[in-house]
């Protein structure tokens, strides 16, 4: 990176970091104000002092968590890619599925953890995964399924008069085409592993995991550690969807929607 | 000899849509090896439906399409033509070269092979330093020169283009009106034009097959016979003038609404 570069990205982040601070600061200082309970807001500060206080069983508690999230999205978003992959190439048996996996995707599917929880034993990651895959599997299939089944007609007709058959068709057109769709799901599925797992572990985990950390914080009115975890929570969620966006941004370069400039 | 045989043939065609619109009615037409024939209407007339059919893109209710001596079905099986659209449809995922090469390796050239051919088009179609870019970093008018290019990769008999150049502005379509006939001459292959414009038909064509719309049908053809090779000047001889006369009163004699006809 330039020097004129940095100095670019420093100026277009500065408004945003300059808010964050703000946003802090002022939190810091109404909770000193209005001498606000520690069990309704802790001062930012105490936060940061618990989170490095705790960072050791912190840290470990948010790689157990990540583990079963990145699980469930291996799992959900894989078999998302393959049902998508079907749909689109058995065109019939898309019409008969689509409805409902569109349909799926509009229900609170989180309400099944304690469900998963008995099939799979509370103890065992495999339930938080469960969970984590199925509300990964919605979001990824239905656009990918978009991707896939939206190409312009005219880059079909263009193949079509190569004599390129159907096979040709989806692997050189069809599959390139859907990636910028692929990966808009992936992205919000990155998002959902993370709460499927948290919210798994709210009704029943081993006490390694970051969810009964929150929970047993909160319920022994320890709040300092139960927003430390919230903030361990969210640096995997941040850095999760971050990891996915900077593969995206390497896969899809070429994308023309990605653009926001001009070159002429 | 073979010389002598049409490049395409068509008798007695016509064809109507499952709506019950009669696009096109007893269409006969020979286009004769190495000619620059232009197909030209109002809107509706049919004029790309008729081009698509050529490409065996479209199935013909009735009739006979003979491309190379052969059924246009099996023509196109065998890639003896290529087609440019009104848009480039260049894949945004593939650069310049590989958009080129991309006949190329569905015909399975090998790698060494693809890249020879692909420099001799990128010199051609005036592109040679380009040939990493991504379409999105193309003007329109390039993007359409790869689109060329790509549809004389392979080197076909025939080339089909359906108002390649009717989303450009005026002056780069002349421009490169100037350029495909140095491509044509260079090429030695045949084209079938489809155009809304009067003069770009005149300019450009050995013969000019003017249509009348709903349903269409050949209202008369017109022999340009300026002399060739075209320049900036052709444009400025009376007998252009004359011709683009003789082509526009045919326009009006077969229906067609010439002042929205030349507005498109």
């Amino acid at each position: 990176m330039s020097y004129a570069a940095v100095k670019h990205s420093l100026v277009e982040w500065a408004p945003a970091l300059a808010v964050f601070a703000i946003g802090i600061l002022a939190w810091q200082g109404l909770v000193a104000a209005f001498n606000v309970q520690e069990f309704l807001l802790p001062k930012p500060s105490v936060i940061a002092q618990t989170f490095w206080d705790e960072r050791g069983s912190l840290w470990d508690a948010g790689i157990y968590t990540f583990k079963e999230a990145l699980g469930g999205f291996a799992l959900g978003s894989s078999l998302g890619i393959l049902s998508a992959l079907i749909f689109a190439a058995f065109r019939p048996l898309g019409t008969a599925f689509m409805p409902f996996a569109v349909a799926a995707n509009a229900i609170p599917i989180i309400a099944f953890a304690p469900i998963m929880n008995d099939w799979f034993g509370l103890l065992n990651p495999f339930s938080k995964m469960a969970i984590a895959a199925v509300l990964c599997y919605f979001p990824v299939l239905i656009t990918t399924v978009r991707g896939l089944t939206s190409v312009d007609p005219r880059s079909i007709e263009l193949m079509r008069s190569y004599a390129a058959g159907r096979g040709t068709v989806f692997r050189r057109v069809r599959i390139p085409a859907s990636l910028p769709h692929l990966f808009a799901g992936l992205k919000i599925a990155s998002v959902l592993s993370m709460i499927g797992a948290i919210v798994g572990e709210y009704f029943g985990g081993p006490i390694t995991a970051l969810g009964v950390t929150i929970l047993n914080a909160s319920a022994y009115s320890n709040f300092p550690v139960a927003w430390a975890g919230i903030v361990m929570a969210s640096a995997f969620g941040i850095l999760f969807y971050g990891a996915v966006a900077l593969a995206e941004r390497l896969t899809t370069s070429w994308d023309p929607s990605r653009r926001d400039f001009h070159t002429e | 000899m073979t010389e002598t045989r049409p490049a395409v043939s068509i008798k007695g065609l016509s064809k109507s849509f499952k709506t019950g619109v009669t696009a096109l009615t007893g269409i006969d037409l020979e286009v004769r090896p190495q000619e620059f024939i232009s197909l030209i209407g109002p809107s509706g007339c049919g004029k790309s439906t008729l081009l698509r059919i050529i490409g065996d893109l479209i199935e013909p209710s009735e009739g006979i399409v003979e491309v190379n001596g052969k059924p246009a079905h099996r023509a196109r099986l065998d890639h003896d033509y290529g087609i440019v659209f009104q848009e480039a449809v260049l894949y945004d995922w593939r650069t310049v070269s590989k958009n080129i090469a991309l006949p190329l390796e569905l015909l399975k050239w090998s790698r060494e092979k693809r890249a020879a051919r692909v420099r001799e088009l990128l010199e051609l179609v005036e592109l040679e330093g380009f040939e990493d870019n991504h379409p999105w970093q193309l003007s329109g008018g390039m993007q359409q020169r790869v689109a060329i290019a790509r549809a004389l990769s392979f080197d076909p008999a025939l080339l089909l283009m359906d108002e390649p150049f009717g989303a450009l502005d005026e002056m780069t379509r002349e421009r490169l009106n100037l350029e495909l006939l140095r491509i044509w001459d260079a090429s030695g292959s045949t084209i079938v034009f489809v155009t809304h414009s009067i003069p770009e038909a005149v300019f450009l064509s050995t013969r000019v097959v003017v249509m009348s719309a709903r349903p269409g049908r050949i209202a008369g053809i017109v022999e340009v016979d300026l002399p060739q090779p075209r320049t900036g000047r052709t444009r400025e001889e009376p007998r252009f003038f004359e011709l683009v006369t003789d082509v526009r009163e045919r326009l009006a004699a077969g229906g067609a609404d010439i002042v929205s006809a030349e507005a498109e």
